[in-house]
């Protein structure tokens, strides 16, 4: 709907930093922009001030500095009735003396809308959730599930340009969750809606968005698109927080050519791909995702880095072989190879070599 | 195995009906939590059950005529009470033949005094018959009409005897009609004249005062109950102190400082002499009147509402008033669609109780009320200590209860009883 002008900054943070004690500031410095019909993800964990950025966007918390634009226009003075977002709360905040064609037809009074556009509309966003059948239940008498389809309905009503979602699933069980991530996404998309959701979930954030901002501590860690916030985390937290993920510890001996070499703490040599250090003697700490590990030595290209390896476990999980080894002293260097018929099934106790391309193996801040 | 198979009763492992087994085990669990409660139940029984069954009893009790005049009711059964004269002899001589064993036993003041709630006057005339009768020789005295004469010329007049006769049953609803300014006239249900009328008047005033005092305590008592439940803990404990301080003096202490405060020479009315908003001559009268008893009792009775309000608030989450604002509603709007039909059963319960303290409150109506502001519980208690007429403070009793109890019901039909909620 807004193609055109879909690179113009929608939502903006300039340098906003938010403080509730005048003490510790829970916000710190947060600068973040967004074009019109993105999905974005504030992920964290708990604590690291996601729910608060959210709402200072809504207007429920006033940002202690910084300013905070709506489609170009500063918002800090605004109310929170005249902001026009949609809001999606954790436990819904359905209101529960009101059935559910009540509940949607609330904004669209306070807007004053006459009685059949109101039922119209009304109609139409229950229809949009499946929920068209409920309209004269009270919240009460709906599953959890289908509580959150009529917040998220009532969230739409009354066609906001901009919906904000704090951990909106994260009472639902895993495959509700798993079915509603795929109908929001859906929705926010066909609607082209602009999003901010928040979830402490990082498979529900590289699922559902266009792009995660990782918070830690009031501050975005790295703000990127999911696939390269998993391969290519910028720091050790983003790559710890986001999937599994192997860490060896060590010591840069050299950088050359975009490619550093890391003495590990045991004495051996291993090839990385330099993020986050830039000259030797630097600590630092490797990053290697499970799956890019090998072990077959037929696939590692010839004079890559090889570490011994000893089998502690060997776990069948279906579709993948999880595989928990001894590594330059760690015992929990996990290893995950697809169940394909000539995969090699390896056994507790066998000492084996394992290897990796060098882009793989990330040198991260110690 | 077998058992399953078999036709008849399931058989316990012992060989007995598991019915059988079940409820013995049931048994013993509900005789040990009888147990428990035992002695709350004995005490409930006791102060409460027992006496309130006697109250309603001693409101339509009157068999002391019977009992202490057996002869006279018998003899007066079918005199016409119409018929503006005096019964024949036979009726005296019946009453002299029941005050002789009355005064033995001393029991013809009482009656006299039970008939002098109806007729004024007949308690002297049983006085002063009694001493006469322990004279008198049944045998040889007679006539007794004459006798009864000499007395006092009075008991000739029919209104005594129509008294008796009409008080004769062991049953009256006397008290009753009284307490509803009425009385049984010659020809049936009556009201009194007007200017003895003061119980429906005084009902009426308990009502009127009891829920203007209700809606005070709403008033003042909502802004309070909804700061504590949202401000921050540590600010909402020190609040809630202040709310509960007037529990922890005693309610004399309170209700005299009321009377400190509001009297003519007291701090309100030099405080406003003092501002030159009223003058020295006109001092405002604020206390001994409804006023002061509307006063005082708010604030009495203010923490009864504040607190089932409070905690009805308390689990009213706050993400209901911001997703009402998300919505596009005000400040105003918000709290009026949202948050205050949800602190509506709060505000039940805290009206339930504080109207129903109020209906029955004595203390403070008695210090501060005066004449004007005294409540029915006031006239009770006077009838129970002074003027010692039971039957009447137990038909007001039994007026008040079951006006609680209507307007209890009318409460549920309206509002419905699941709508209140102490928290
Ligand atoms: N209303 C508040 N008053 C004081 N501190 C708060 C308040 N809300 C949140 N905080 C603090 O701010 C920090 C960030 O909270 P929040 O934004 O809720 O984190 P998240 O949503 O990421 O879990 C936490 O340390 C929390 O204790
Ligand atoms: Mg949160």
């Amino acid at each position: 709907m807004a193609a055109s002008n879909s690179n113009d900054a929608f939502v903006e943070f300039e340098r906003v930093q938010k403080s509730y004690d005048g003490e510790t500031l829970v916000v710190k410095d947060l600068n973040l922009t967004m074009p019109k019909g993105e999905f974005l993800t504030m992920l964290g964990p708990s604590g690291s001030g996601k729910t608060t950025c959210l709402m200072m966007l809504a207007g429920f918390e006033t940002a202690t500095h910084g300013d905070i634009r709506l489609g170009g226009i500063s918002i800090n003075n605004i109310p929170p009735h005249k902001r026009g977002i949609g809001m999606v709360f954790q436990n819904y905040a359905l209101f529960p003396h009101m059935t559910i064609a009540e509940n949607l037809s609330f904004p669209l009074e306070v807007r004053k809308l006459g009685k059949s556009e109101r039922e119209e509309k009304v109609k139409r966003a229950l229809d949009m959730v499946e929920m068209g059948a409920f309209g004269g239940r009270r919240p009460a008498q709906l599953s959890g599930g289908q509580q959150q389809r009529v917040a998220l309905a009532r969230a739409l009503v009354f066609e906001p340009e901009l919906v904000l979602m704090d951990e909106p699933l994260g009472a639902l069980d895993k495959q509700l969750r798993e079915k509603m991530q795929f109908e929001i996404t859906h929705l926010a998309h066909n609607l082209g809606i602009t999003v901010v959701y928040v979830t402490h979930d990082q498979t529900e954030a590289l699922t559902m968005s266009d792009r995660v901002a990782v918070f830690n501590d009031g501050v975005i860690q790295q703000l990127a698109p999911p696939d390269q916030l998993y391969e290519s985390p910028d720091n050790s937290f983003v790559a710890q927080f986001i999937g599994e993920n192997n860490t060896l510890e060590g010591q840069v001996k050299e950088i050359a050519n975009g490619i550093a070499v890391v003495q590990l703490d045991d004495g051996e040599l291993i090839d990385c791909k330099p993020v986050n250090v830039d000259k030797p003697g630097e600590r630092t700490r490797v990053s290697i995702r499970p799956e890019r590990v090998e072990y077959n030595k037929d696939r590692l290209s010839d004079g890559a880095h090889t570490l011994k390896a000893e089998v502690l476990e060997f776990i069948y999980m279906g579709d993948i072989f999880r595989t928990r080894l001894r590594v330059a002293g760690n015992d929990e260097f996990i290893i995950k190879t697809r169940n394909a018929p000539d995969q090699v099934r390896l056994q507790p106790g066998q000492q084996i070599e394992i290897g990796w391309l060098p882009e793989d193996c990330r040198a991260l801040d110690a | 195995m077998s058992d399953i198979t078999q036709s008849g009763p399931v058989l316990a492992a012992d060989g007995k009906p598991l019915k059988h087994s079940l409820n013995r085990a049931l048994r013993r669990q509900k005789m040990r939590a009888m147990a428990l409660i035992l002695p709350l139940l004995a005490f409930v029984l006791l102060t409460f059950i027992v006496p309130i069954g006697q109250m309603l009893f001693r409101s339509v009790q009157n068999d002391i005529v019977q009992n202490t005049l057996p002869q006279t009711v018998i003899a007066i059964q079918d005199w016409d009470a119409t018929s503006g004269e005096a019964p024949d002899e036979a009726a005296f001589a019946a009453l002299a033949a029941d005050f002789k064993i009355a005064v033995e036993n001393k029991t013809h003041t009482r009656v006299g005094s039970r008939l002098n709630y109806e007729t004024p006057g007949i308690s002297s005339l049983f006085r002063k018959a009694g001493r006469k009768a322990k004279r008198w020789d049944l045998e040889t005295d007679g006539p007794f009409k004459e006798q009864f004469l000499d007395i006092d010329e009075d008991w000739g007049d029919p209104a005594i005897w129509r008294t008796i006769q009409k008080f004769s049953p062991p049953v009256t609803s006397g008290y009753f009609l009284n307490a509803a300014d009425m009385q049984l006239g010659d020809d049936g249900v009556e009201f009194r004249p007007e200017n003895q009328q003061i119980y429906i008047t005084l009902f009426k005033r308990t009502l009127f005062m009891s829920l203007v005092i209700m809606g005070a305590c709403i008033l003042l008592g909502y802004p309070v109950a909804w700061l504590l439940a949202n401000l921050p803990s540590a600010k909402a404990n020190v609040l809630l102190i202040l709310v509960l301080l007037p529990f922890w003096t005693s309610l004399l202490v309170r209700t005299s400082a009321w009377k400190v405060m509001l009297q003519q020479q007291g701090v309100i009315n030099d405080t406003l002499v003092w501002l030159g908003l009223v003058a020295d001559e006109s001092r405002l009268v604020m206390i001994n009147n409804q006023f002061g008893t509307i006063v005082a009792m708010t604030h009495i009775l203010l923490p009864f509402m504040i607190l089932p309000m409070y905690s009805v608030m308390q689990t009213i989450p706050p993400s209901y008033l911001r997703a009402a604002k998300s919505l596009g509603a005000t400040n105003w709007t918000a709290f009026w669609r949202v948050y205050f039909p949800q602190s509506v059963p709060g505000i039940g319960a805290g009206s339930i109780l504080v109207f129903i303290l109020a209906i029955g409150y004595y203390i403070t109506p008695e210090l501060v009320g005066g004449t004007k502001g005294v409540f029915i519980s006031n006239r009770i208690a006077f009838h129970i200590s002074s003027s010692l007429n039971w039957g009447l403070a137990a038909a007001l009793g039994t007026i008040l209860l079951v006006a609680v109890l209507i307007l209890y019901w009318a409460y549920d039909k309206i509002v419905g009883i699941d709508n209140v909620k102490l928290g």
